[in-house]
């Protein structure tokens, strides 16, 4: 298959997998298989990709010409390149945690929920493999579209309430501040293709580059910079499958990929870095970090609690952005990842104990370590690679976005980092100590004899502990994409 | 013998459906009369194809009726602007056509189906007639074909209503064609000519008097009315919730399109765009498109039923058209113009959606629509990819007006106004979302029979609007040139 081919498969296959679930919605174990045979599918093909973009090829290919000079193109680039890589490869995991979870929750809707996974899927890739802006756009905004149904699943009215806010503030921002940019550069420049060293430069300049930043931070809604986070702990009410790959890794990382795309490649950090009044986006991406992290300390809802954790962790990409030095964007790329399979690990968690222990509250945690040694065990890990303790992801990440701090001595993202590992310190080690060390008050509980939940999700959580901590190991892969980002 | 016919294909575009009409009223039978509206339209439609390629390939063709020459005689004339909206009035005809039947039968009394196709004809070739004239005074006569023939289809709705809102309609309707004669009338005072390229010639003498000046207010307020133009919509709500559902659809995607046209000639191809240093009109219109697209839309959220809620959100859509007129540049005149199709396009396909629904459960209040996007899958899922069009959602026609509307405006520098365009949408999310949501998060409620989705013939015709929602949102070649070249013929000021 050539690479161009490769491209379009990558896209075309969970959408033909969509229809596949459509049409096997009747025959519940057909149907997950070919949710999972999708999945693999599209893993291999995402894949087959990786070693030719490695040796610095960038293969394109347009799929038609829908305004004059502006085209729907996909090109993959190294950061494109790794946000498919982990979305398809947690697409896989996460399938089989959803049988279990869906089954053992006994949800309705199955074949819905299946069917807009699968089309997320693919508006997921289809962000990852954008060439231009206007193609990402398109991706993007389908992306919160079919993840609507995913988030009002239950159909219950606190449900259609937080999915009202959910997309509201998705397509508010990106449609009234975003668009917006996406018209100005265009206008600006006549162009929107993703170029390496950015396209503003020589059409925009002072103040006006500062008001286009805003345009487009505060226009892709997805990177839940404060105050436009709130749909993020709103879209908590959908099933924990969704909760843990679309808002702790392909909705989420949609927006800060887009983030980090749009300071490389259509502002040029370098570029970003000659201008005076840009620097507001630190202070904010640090304020996010610490707040989220503050809020997060307060919350006893467990999925709330990772909600905030997902926000102050998304800042950490947009801060490490911000600060433009080659590091601190190595270290956001390299974040993306690390913290994808992280999350997920903690999400997945938090579902297991829904599912086998009825309990979604963090004070009703006390001693259930014991019970569900698997679970609570990928947790901790999870958690260190949060809080940056080697050897997890997180701790590699963070280390590049220290070092590229160090670099331009930039004190204020040294001082946000080293506090927020605090605060992280602080709402995730009395969870893991509560489950391990005390002892279980739950007597009275009906639902108090229970074990590890169902195999599938225990298998799932499993995995992806694992691959938080191979990913320190091996970090090869992504350091190397990371390098080619920044092209030093 | 095929040169021949050729050569006549402007004055049988509104001959042909005004013999038809009459034929229609002596069989009788509704199934004649309906097969009658239904072969002429899409004869027109063929003819409307034929003079758009003859005028993409040879330029604006000039039609002598009865060999009189201009500026004695009437003239008809095809340009690319006209060939367009003939095009639109026509393919959204005869799409409605194979809707029509079904719907129809149930909404209009038996006794009167054969009225509904009469008049739905003369509207047909009025319109026509409106957009292919290039007499001042033959395009009054046309529109009043087309308006008193659009009274009587509104005022054959089912409810009583119907008949207040046609009888506002009328008295509105007949203001705003004496207020566009008494215009006209002027400029012939002034200038000794009817014909409208003639009158292009010979107003920039006189351009600077006042009766000229107040001749384009008469023509402005005239044609704001027809065209529902905030604050001069009021009849566009009633007359539009009330009408049968097939005349809705299709008055909606036309009659207010041809509306614009008019505007569009007044304006640019007879007073020339040196008028608005004159009157400084092109301001005004600006002020009244953002308050229309601001406060229609804010309305819109409050409506229960269905299709006041989507005229609302018509007035609100004229007003985009009328915010690009006012930037008088060639990239807002091709935003205004694509604009014209893509809505036709977009209200088509929910209109008739609508007339779906209506066809099943016999309303379209909001609340009755609960859980109808799993009874009838097919016509929501219509109804949501139009939905998406009139928001703007990329891939589809919505998307490309807006973006050339904002285009515009930030060419002219004007950012609030980008600003209040794409805030406006957002409200269009919101009215729209409501329905959906009912549709499809809402049970149906345990007392409602159960329905099924609606026969194919209904289906078809609704889904090629939908498909051309996003065939035209996805390759925009054909419209965005059409509508470029179109607006630069006016812009530069000849005909």
């Amino acid at each position: 298959m050539s690479p161009e081919n490769a491209i379009l498969w990558a896209i075309a296959v969970p959408l033909i997998g969509s229809i596949g679930i459509l049409l096997t919605g009747k025959i519940a174990n057909l149907r997950e298989t070919v949710t999972l045979v999708t999945a693999v599918i599209m893993f291999l093909i995402v894949g087959s990709l990786t070693h030719i973009v490695l040796s610095g090829e960038r293969p394109s290919v347009t799929l038609f010409e829908f305004l004059p000079g502006l085209t729907v193109t996909f090109t993959v680039e190294p950061l494109g390149m790794l946000f498919g890589l982990i979305a398809s490869g947690l697409w896989i995991i996460n399938s089989i945690y959803s049988i279990g979870y869906m089954r053992g929750n006994n949800e309705g809707n199955q074949t819905r929920f299946y069917f807009f996974f699968a089309i997320a899927l693919a508006s997921a890739v289809g962000v990852s493999f954008a060439g231009n802006m206007l193609t990402l756009f398109i991706c993007y905004e389908i992306l919160t579209l079919c993840t609507f149904p995913l988030v009002t699943h239950s159909g219950k009215p606190e449900a259609m309430k937080s999915g009202r806010t959910y997309l509201g503030i998705l397509l508010g921002t990106s449609i009234g501040l975003q668009l917006l940019a996406i018209i100005w550069t265009w206008h600006a420049t006549g162009t929107l293709d993703f170029k390496a060293g950015g396209i503003l430069d020589g059409h925009v300049s002072g103040a006006a580059i500062s008001v286009l930043l805003f345009l487009y931070m505060y226009g892709i809604g997805k990177a839940a910079l404060m105050p436009i986070h709130r749909w993020l702990p709103a879209a908590m009410v959908a099933p924990t499958p969704v909760s843990a790959l679309l808002h702790a890794v392909a909705v989420v990382k949609a927006g800060v990929f887009t983030v980090v795309k749009v300071i490389v490649y259509i502002f040029g950090y370098e570029f970003l870095a000659e201008q005076l009044t840009t620097n507001w986006l630190v202070y904010v991406a640090g304020f996010t970090i610490l707040a989220a992290s503050i809020v997060a300390l307060r919350q006893d809802n467990l999925k709330r609690r990772l909600a905030y954790s997902t926000i102050s962790q998304l800042s950490y990409v947009v801060m490490a952005a911000a600060i433009l030095a080659p590091l601190s964007i190595m270290g956001a790329v390299l974040h993306i990842a690390a913290h994808a399979v992280g999350k997920i690990t903690l999400f997945f968690a938090a579902g297991s104990i829904y599912t086998a222990a009825h309990k979604t509250e963090v004070s009703q945690l006390n001693g259930i370590g014991r019970k569900m040694p698997w679970t609570m065990g990928a947790f901790a890990i999870a958690a260190l690679s949060m809080i940056g303790v080697p050897p997890t992801a997180g701790f590699l990440s963070k280390w590049y976005i220290l070092m590229g701090a160090l670099s331009v001595e930039h004190y204020f993202a040294i001082g946000v980092i080293v506090l927020s590992t605090l605060l992280n310190t602080g709402y995730f080690i009395p969870v893991i100590y509560n489950a391990f060390f005390k002892e279980a008050d739950d007597k009275d509980d009906p639902h108090a004899n229970h074990g590890e939940a169902p195999l599938p999700m225990v298998i799932a959580l499993t995995a992806t502990a694992i691959a938080t901590v191979l990913l320190f190991f091996f970090s090869g892969l992504p350091l190397e994409l990371a390098t080619q980002v920044v092209g030093k | 013998m095929s040169a021949t016919l050729s050569a006549h294909l402007p004055a049988l575009q509104v001959v042909l459906p005004l013999i038809a009409a009459p034929f229609c009223v002596i069989l009788r039978k509704s199934a004649a009369a309906w097969f009658i509206a239904l072969v002429f339209s899409w004869v027109s439609l063929g003819i409307s194809i034929m003079l758009l390629e003859q005028v993409l390939t040879h330029g604006p063709i000039s039609y002598l009726l009865g060999s009189w020459p201009a500026p004695w005689g009437i003239e008809y004339k095809v340009d690319k602007l006209s060939a367009f909206i003939m095009l639109i009035v026509t393919s959204i005809g005869s799409i409605t056509m194979i809707f029509a039947p079904k719907s129809v039968n149930l909404e209009i009394p038996k006794d009167r189906v054969y009225l509904f196709y009469t008049m739905y004809l003369l509207t047909f070739a009025g319109l026509l007639g409106i957009t292919i004239t290039g007499d001042a005074f033959n395009l009054f006569v046309f529109l009043e074909i087309s308006s008193l023939s659009s009274y009587v289809l509104i005022s054959l709705g089912s409810e009583r209503n119907a008949l207040t809102a046609a009888l506002r309609y009328l008295i509105l309707g007949t203001v705003g064609a004496t207020f566009y004669i008494i215009g006209v009338g002027l400029m012939y005072q002034m200038t000794g000519t009817l014909n409208i390229a003639d009158l292009a010639e010979r107003l920039p003498e006189v351009a600077e008097t006042r009766t000229i000046l107040v001749a384009l207010g008469f023509v402005t307020v005239g044609i704001g009315l027809k065209l529902g133009l905030f604050p001069l919509h009021v009849w566009l709500p009633n007359a539009y919730a009330y009408a049968p559902s097939v005349v809705t659809a299709f008055l909606a995607a036309t009659a207010t399109k041809v509306a614009v046209y008019m505007l569009l000639r007044v304006y640019f191809t007879i007073f020339g765009t040196d008028i608005f240093a004159a009157l400084p009109i092109d301001e005004f219109l600006l002020v009244l498109g953002l308050i229309a697209i601001v406060t229609m839309s804010g309305v819109a959220i409050y409506q229960n039923n269905a299709k006041r809620l989507l005229a609302y959100s018509s007035v609100a859509q004229v007003g985009y058209m009328v915010i690009g007129i006012s930037m008088v540049t060639a990239t807002g005149l091709t935003a205004t113009i694509l604009h014209l199709f893509n809505h036709a396009m977009i209200k088509g396909a929910l209109f008739l959606a609508l007339a779906a629904v209506f066809y099943r459960i016999k309303s379209v209040k909001i609340d009755d629509m609960a859980g109808l996007g799993k009874e009838m899958p097919y016509t929501m899922a219509a109804f949501v990819v139009g939905g998406f069009s009139l928001v703007g959602v990329p891939l589809t026609v919505g998307f490309i007006s807006k973006w050339y509307l904002i285009l515009g405006a930030l060419e002219k520098g004007w950012w609030p106004v980008a600003a209040l365009i794409l805030f406006s949408s957002l409200l269009a999310v919101i009215y729209f979302w409501k329905v959906i949501e009912v549709a499809y998060f809402k049970p149906r409620p345990e007392s409602a029979d159960t329905v099924s989705d609606v026969p194919l013939s209904m289906l078809i015709p609704l889904w090629v609007l939908v498909g051309a929602n996003i065939f035209f949102g996805t390759n925009s070649n054909l419209t965005v040139s059409t509508a470029m070249g179109a607006a630069k013929a006016l812009i530069g000021g000849a005909p």
